[in-house]
């Protein structure tokens, strides 16, 4: 039976930190050595916390599915991220990114956690500047920043639109000296496909490597899952192809309890889907929104070209609706009221689905230059993948799935409620609330690799017992079992549809009824459907080859099996969760004109579902205590 | 739109390659390179047959996963932009398309269109790092960086490590690749104290994995798709130069800066 325990220090939130880290216990330099840890994800969560465990001392065992480290998913990452340096002198502080975080996340995260991620967050840039990562300078040569959705100061550092891509590269090569100095042992190809708990204790993993086909056991004193998150459920997102549930899930079926599942942000900003062979959406970086107006015509089914229709004619609907933040609403906010707006049948481009990001505005008044120089890049993009040219003509954008808040529950040591998994990154719930804000999810990954990992788990090395744990353990036989008979089943199958359609059937269906906005009865629908479509899959899938050599299909039928699975996790969530909070929008809980209504006495908490074999998952909630500050109606306008 | 795919099918590393031709109908103008491929793929496993293996993650061109030779181009006809971000409108309606995988010696190959560029990450680990510890970092702003020199510095660091400039290159050297490492980190003051070790590690790796010499043909800098200029080149010679000059003047028993990973 599961028990959650945040371990939340008590006393003063600006200590609470520092007083923590002081009372936890060390692992001597000379036992560190003999210490074994495995870090499974190498994104910027993964990489910071396998090269700073090495740089301790211990002995670490890394592992991703990509080729090399630096193709982790981080490396998509556009804007930037967060810090409250407040080098703009606007502001900013500590205490203001709690509150923005908190209140942004809907008042459905941990007071605690928000505020050391917020006091940590300078110092995750020191790090990355002496890392070397070239951030954007000012003239006199300072760190530039820029301001971000929802939110009303210039907080966020950035690498042009590669912010990403370049903390991911700093990270890696960080990982590359402690590979260099054998302190980290590399395992890019190779997958994750079990967890393996002995005597209540996660103390290893069952990988394959991805071109032999090899399934091995790997042992260790205690593992560290930083995986990413699983967008891409719904088949159609902004992530990455190979992002996927996999690791996170199979921990779950060994007992690490799943928070707030249903929490899974959809982005307003980007290009709307075109058709079905479609693979993946891009995403247009939200700093358009900083100069970008978002449009629709005010008559539904308009389809005069966009500068036809006159200013009287257009509705300017986030700046009419939201007239203190217009156009920079945050992204949940946003989404639903497009979304609105295209259910109006206001919605422009095929099928309806999009609406206008209007640049004519700043063009007149600093001419195609400056725009160009702001967003080349971007209007690049959108060019090539739509053919249109948006210095001209307004951008057609629409939502797409982005970023997942929920994950594996964990306490204030990143911990999950298996004792010796640890879980961070977009991997794990903790941060976000019920939304997250732009540009920290950069912040959190590092924030919880570089500095708050490294200290939470010599705690949990230097108190708990270990005893040693070798391959041939009765539970790594079975986990190892485990595998190759999932393997077995999906090479067995021989049927004649492909692992794709039905992912993208799942995500259509996941889209249609626990995407932007969610009702009972869509709820109940899709939780009736899913169990028959995955039986389908499991009778009519076609996976060719075999599970001893490089077999992509293989993998991807493993991944889309667990989608299936988890799908109905997240809609169970989505149906316990009787209120509107951030992303999880009620259709039965909105106010007389659509805005979301929070219930806090029934639903201050956060969801945490435990696995049952063959049956339905038991929740258990951990209240969320607001302390020092008063959640309030999250109003943006 | 319909076209006609020569595809290099290879089983693994030891076995022989050859080229299978396939047929691609009613592909929509507006698809990428790599959805045209998954449709291939999707008929080919309905059919009972082995899909094309080929490489990719993020779909828009940050990741370096993608790289197919298009046509005898990496990353096909454009500049500038990836696999993945090629897109079939590009190309005449009927053309035969013919896709090979990266090749240079470096690179082997694991099946079909994916090959092995692990030679770049060991390049990477031979010094493509500032070593500094977790935590007590200064602050950000504590070291002022000209706008100038950052902007420089983010050119260099752009590139994705893909290898396209390897498979372009008669010689499939590595040099705009180590360049493009080795004149981010010497752009910047945090890349200052190990500057001199850095370069000929780096370069003593490339030289190891197999990678040819530099015949200044600029093939590299042509498919590159992070449009990382061949200027760096220039800049990695003169770094080698200036750290041969100042290793030569130091009394011969210093220690390297990476002499814990000699
Ligand atoms: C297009 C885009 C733009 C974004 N822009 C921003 C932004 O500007 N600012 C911001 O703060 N956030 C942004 N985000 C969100 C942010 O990029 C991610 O949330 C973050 O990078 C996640 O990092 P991570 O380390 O937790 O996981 P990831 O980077 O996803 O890494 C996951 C790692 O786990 C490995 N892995 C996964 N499963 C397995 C398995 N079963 N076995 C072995 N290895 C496995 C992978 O190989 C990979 O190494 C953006 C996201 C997208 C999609
Ligand atoms: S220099 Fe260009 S072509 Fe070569 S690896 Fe880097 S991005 Fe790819
Ligand atoms: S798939 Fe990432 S660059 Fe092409």
């Amino acid at each position: 039976m599961t028990k959650l325990d945040s371990k939340i220090p008590s006393g003063p939130l600006e200590s609470k930190w520092d007083r923590h880290r002081f009372s936890e216990k060390l692992v001597s330099p000379h036992n560190k050595r003999k210490l074994t840890v495995i870090v499974v994800g190498t994104g910027l969560a993964g990489a910071s916390a396998a090269s700073t465990l090495g740089q301790l001392g211990y002995q670490v065992e890394c592992f991703c599915f990509q080729d090399s480290p630096r193709r982790a998913h981080s490396i998509a990452a556009q804007g930037g991220i967060n810090a409250a340096k407040n080098y703009q002198d606007d502001g900013d502080s500590v205490g203001r990114l709690f509150y923005d975080t908190i209140k942004g996340g809907d008042f459905r995260s941990r007071e605690a956690n928000v505020y050391r991620l917020a006091q940590i967050s300078g110092q995750i840039i020191d790090q990355c500047v002496a890392l070397g990562i070239p951030f954007a300078r000012e003239y006199g040569g300072q760190l530039a920043n820029r301001s971000f959705g929802g939110v009303q100061v210039s907080r966020t550092f950035y690498c042009r639109g590669q912010t990403g891509q370049q903390l991911l590269l700093g990270a890696y090569s960080a990982l590359c000296w402690q590979i260099e100095r054998g302190q980290v042992t590399m395992r890019p190809r190779t997958e994750m496909l079990d967890l393996i708990v002995v005597d209540g204790q996660a103390r290893g993993i069952v990988v394959r490597d991805l071109v032999t086909g090899r399934i091995s056991i790997h042992t260790a004193h205690v593992v560290v899952l930083a995986t990413g998150g699983y967008s891409n459920v719904y088949y159609l997102s902004t992530n990455a192809s190979g992002s996927n549930v996999t690791a996170t899930y199979r921990a779950w079926k060994q007992g690490a309890a799943f928070a707030n599942p249903c929490f899974t942000q959809i982005h307003p900003t980007a290009i709307p889907p075109s058709d079905a062979y479609q693979a993946k959406l891009t995403l247009m970086s939200e700093s358009l929104r900083n100069d970008g107006r978002l449009w629709v015509p005010k008559m539904p089914g308009d389809t005069r070209a966009p500068r036809e229709i006159s200013e009287g004619e257009r509705d300017y609907f986030l700046e009419r609706r939201y007239p203190r933040f217009g156009n920079l609403a945050p992204r949940d906010i946003a989404s639903r009221a497009v979304k609105a707006v295209c259910d109006e049948g206001r919605g422009v481009g095929p099928n309806g689905h999009g609406v206008y990001l209007d640049f004519a505005g700043v063009v007149e008044q600093h001419g195609l230059d400056v725009v160009s120089e702001r967003y080349g890049n971007l209007f690049e993009m959108y060019h090539r993948i739509t053919g249109e040219d948006a210095y001209h003509a307004p951008m057609r954008i629409y939502p797409a799935p982005h970023y997942t808040m929920g994950g594996l529950w964990v306490d204030y040591n990143l911990m999950s409620t298996i004792p010796g998994l640890f879980v961070i990154g977009e991997a794990n719930f903790a941060d976000h609330g019920a939304n997250r804000l732009g540009a920290s999810s950069l912040m959190q990954g590092l924030g919880d690799g570089y500095f708050i990992l490294p200290y939470t788990i010599g705690h949990y090395l230097a108190t708990a017992k270990l005893p040693p744990v070798t391959e041939d353990h009765t539970e790594a036989r079975k986990a190892h079992h485990r595998v190759l008979n999932r393997m077995a089943r999906l090479l067995a199958a021989k049927g004649r549809r492909t692992a794709a359609s039905f992912h993208r059937e799942l995500g259509s269906l996941l889209w249609n009824y626990c995407g932007m906005s969610r009702t009972k009865i869509g709820l109940k629908l899709a939780l009736s459907s899913i169990p028959t479509l995955r039986e389908d899959f499991w009778r009519d899938v076609v996976v060719p080859g075999t599970g001893d050599c490089f077999n992509q299909e293989l993998e991807y039928a493993g991944r889309v099996a667990d989608y299936l699975e988890f799908a109905e996790l997240l809609c169970h969530d989505a149906w316990h969760r009787q209120e509107s909070c951030g992303a999880h929008f009620r259709e039965e809980y909105q106010t007389g004109d659509g805005e979301p209504t929070r219930d806090d006495t029934r639903f201050a908490h956060v969801a945490a579902w435990e696995y049952r074999e063959g049956a339905s998952p038991i929740l258990h909630k951990e209240p969320l205590a607001f302390e020092f500050v008063q959640p309030t109606t999250r109003s943006y306008q | 739109m319909n076209f006609t795919l020569r595809i290099w099918r290879q089983k693994g590393a030891n076995e022989g390659g050859r080229f299978v031709t396939y047929e691609a109908h009613d592909v929509n103008p507006g698809m990428s390179f790599l959805e045209m491929l998954d449709g291939v793929n999707q008929k080919l496993l309905v059919n009972g047959e082995e899909p094309v293996a080929f490489e990719h993650d993020c779909r828009e061109g940050i990741c370096g996963s993608c790289s197919l030779v298009i046509d005898g181009i990496p990353h096909g006809p454009d500049h500038g932009i990836t696999t993945c971000q090629l897109y079939m409108r590009r190309f005449p309606d009927g053309a035969t398309i013919t896709i090979e995988p990266w090749r240079a010696k470096a690179f082997p190959i694991i099946k079909d269109l994916v090959v092995d560029r692990s030679a770049l990450d060991r390049v990477m680990r031979a010094g493509g790092y500032i070593s500094v510890n977790t935590g007590g970092a200064v602050d950000g702003n504590a070291l002022l960086i000209g706008k100038d020199q950052a902007e420089t510095a983010m050119d260099a660091a752009s590139c994705i490590g893909c290898g396209a400039c390897v498979a372009a290159c008669k010689n499939a050297s590595a040099m705009l690749f180590v360049a493009a490492k080795v004149s981010h980190l010497a752009l910047l003051p945090q890349g200052k104290p190990e500057r001199t070790g850095r370069v000929g590690a780096m370069i003593e790796a490339m030289d190891r994995e197999g990678f040819g010499s530099c015949g200044n043909q600029y093939e590299c800098e042509a498919v590159c798709p992070k449009r990382i200029s061949v200027r760096f080149i220039a800049t990695l010679n003169r770094e080698y130069l200036r750290a041969g000059i100042v290793e030569s003047a130091l009394p011969s028993d210093s220690e390297s800066p990476h002499a814990e990973s000699v």
